[in-house]
């Protein structure tokens, strides 16, 4: 590969992969402010 | 009394969904032939810039939308526009948020159907020893539905309809037990195989396996960065239109999703989420495979050639025989990862198009789920099953361009336009921000109010009138030849040829060039008619038509080379168009009802 493309696609591919994980890993870790009976996820849900 | 208690498992099963229904085999199919069709590396900048300037926006507006209309009960797009305007028509609009899904799962439903059938012949070795044209006529021979692969008669219909019960079987165990568990184990097996083909792909050697090229030289013809193109609008509205469809924007399934996300529950984050895992799947893993292990066996001009009428062709009609490169074994592996990994995309964006059905059924009508799921898998077979039996005449094209290309833009660009002009960004922004775990910068509200609006009203717009050859400088007062594409030629079917009669007792040639071949099967006859070396093209009568022509012949477009008794083209196109409008007046009707419903019963 040339040296630009290699950089190109270095460059895309990182911004793309670190912004992809960190928006997954904010999504996994974010603790829910509801209630968790008012809130949208019925595995929170106390009430059964 | 709405019988509508779907709810989401789990964040991480909606984000995975919406994930799911944004991945679809456009990703790895539809991306890298417009990279291709578009200079390569020419096009990752215009793209990139089209996601953040229209793709993040018009998340954040469908998902804001949804979410609006859920707090009234109102799944779906028709009575959720109507929440957000006054003017009646805004309900109408909101049709093409049902429509769409319908006219799109019609046919997606075949080609995830196609993918199914080469899992299994991947696996049982059907491609072991063929050749690169027995590979392509096989594709040919599965879309006839007379023939038979396998033994199974009308084999296309069987596998169609397998998908379709499947689709119908996921859904009916609603969000959390349905569409969501296929999301779960779909998205995460689909990134594994879309891996174990990138590893195979980028370490290709020139010279091993019969490759040609090492498989970075493909990477490197996508990745090279042509600043020149920036100014070519042509390269613009590849990368704008790329965008749009990788998303599913405009269809009605992300509001749909979204609609069921509490009032106070966080959708900037989710929509982000979901938005890069699709950039991903597309940019990293729908990059790396089909064009680096394309360009490593066949060159770069071949693939060029091949990608000219699209995707599919490529996929289906070409990656069979290339795996058979590796070996029996890593063939059958590489196979049934490639065709399994398109399985996966499909089914969850083809669950993500049945779902607005259902929910419209429920809410309005208090159908059960199951019920509507049924509903939702036999309106898909009846509306697509013409798709599937005649695929050759042009039936599925019409409805990916009316159903699953200009419903799109036009609906996207009136959903931005009632978004942050109609209903106005002062309640906008608050619907966006609510409850959101990240900042969400104040520049998306101005780019939601002037950007967007503005980019997508350029794509509708140079959609109708895009030039012949994408030449934009030849647009003036005293009118301009337009792309065979463009919707106001599709409308006057300038595409149709000298053959423009519904029945007809003589057939023309529809391109120049010799007669090359013409043999015949048991049903059939066929003439192939050679303009150069790179393009020919297959004409197949009844055997009782008579050929008027013989092997060598020279002809020129509408010359008479059958005659007999014929039902062209135009008729299915028109039939089909006509089956597409009856489908949107008969959803405006039930939208209708469910309005004068609501009305009395003062939910509305």
């Amino acid at each position: 590969m040339n040296r630009s493309a290699l950089i190109f696609m270095l460059a895309t591919e990182g911004i793309i992969t670190a912004l992809t994980v960190y928006f997954f890993i904010k999504v996994l870790t974010t603790k829910p402010k509801l209630d968790p009976d008012e809130d949208s996820y019925e595995n929170n849900d106390t009430k059964k | 009394m709405s019988t509508n208690n779907l709810k989401w498992g789990s964040r991480v099963g909606l984000v995975l969904a919406m994930a799911g229904n944004a991945v679809g085999l456009g990703n790895f199919l539809r991306f890298p032939v417009q990279a291709i069709q578009n200079g390569g590396g020419a096009f990752i900048i215009p793209y990139l810039v089209c996601f953040l300037l229209m793709g993040v926006p018009l998340l954040f507006i469908e998902w804001a939308t949804g979410r609006y209309g859920g707090q009234f009960g109102h799944h779906t797009t028709p009575l959720a526009f109507n929440r957000m305007s006054k003017f009646p028509i805004w309900k109408y609009v909101g049709v093409f948020g049902i429509f769409s899904n319908i006219a799109i799962a019609s046919y997606y439903c075949y080609i995830e159907s196609w993918s199914m059938s080469y899992v299994y012949h991947s696996v049982i070795g059907t491609f072991s020893g063929m050749d690169q044209h027995s590979v392509a006529s096989f594709f040919d021979n599965y879309l006839n539905v007379f023939t038979s692969t396998t033994g199974i008669p009308f084999e296309a219909i069987v596998f169609f309809v397998l998908c379709i019960v499947l689709n119908t079987w996921v859904l009916s165990r609603g969000l959390s037990g349905g569409v969501e568990k296929v999301a779960k184990v779909g998205m995460p097996l689909l990134i594994l195989f879309g891996i174990f083909l990138v590893i195979k792909a980028i370490f290709l050697k020139a010279g091993v396996d019969g490759a040609i090229n090492d498989g970075t030289v493909g990477l490197n013809f996508l990745w090279t960065p042509q600043y020149s193109s920036l100014n070519n609008p042509k390269v613009w509205l590849a990368a704008a239109g790329q965008i749009f469809f990788t998303l599913s924007l405009g269809q009605g399934c992300v509001q749909c999703y979204a609609a069921y996300v509490k009032k106070k529950d966080d959708i900037a984050l989710n929509a982000m989420s979901a938005g890069w895992m699709n950039e991903f799947v597309e940019v990293i893993l729908g990059s790396a495979i089909i064009i680096p292990i394309a360009i490593g066996y066949l060159g770069i001009d071949k693939v060029i050639e091949l990608t000219a009428h699209g995707g599919l062709g490529l996929g289906f009609r070409t990656m069979p025989f290339l795996f058979q490169q590796w070996g029996p074994i890593l063939a059958a592996i590489a196979g049934a990862a490639f065709f399994g990994l398109l399985f996966f995309a499909g089914i969850t964006s083809s669950l993500a198009m049945g779902t607005p059905v259902m929910s419209f059924l429920m809410d309005e009508f208090q159908w059960r789920r199951s019920r509507a799921a049924t509903a939702f898998g036999a309106i898909v077979l009846i509306i697509g099953l013409p798709t599937v039996i005649f695929f050759q005449k042009g039936v599925f094209d019409e409805y990916d361009y009316w159903g699953g290309t200009v419903s799109l833009v036009l609906f996207a660009m009136l959903e931005s336009i009632l978004f942050a002009w109609v209903f106005g960004m002062k309640k906008a922004w608050p619907e966006i921000t609510r409850g959101s775990d990240i900042k969400v910068n104040i520049i998306f509200k101005y780019i939601i109010k002037f950007v967007t609006p503005v980019i997508l009203i350029v794509v509708f717009f140079s959609s109708l009138i895009r030039p012949a050859n994408d030449d934009w400088s030849t647009l003036s007062f005293k009118g301009w030849k337009l792309h065979k594409e463009s919707i106001i030629a599709q409308i006057r079917q300038e595409n149709i040829g000298p053959n423009k009669e519904y029945f007809a007792a003589q057939f023309y040639s529809e391109n120049d060039g010799i007669v090359d071949t013409i043999y015949s099967d048991e049903r059939n006859n066929y003439i192939q008619i050679t303009t150069n070396e790179n393009s020919s093209k297959t004409y197949e009568f009844d055997k009782e038509n008579l050929i008027v022509v013989k092997k060598g012949d020279l002809v020129k477009t509408g010359d008479e080379i059958s005659t007999g008794k014929f039902v062209n083209n135009v008729f299915y196109i028109d039939m089909s168009r006509l089956l597409l409008v009856s489908l949107f007046g008969f959803i405006c009707v039930l939208v209708f009802i469910a309005y004068r419903k609501r009305k009395k019963e003062g939910t509305i």
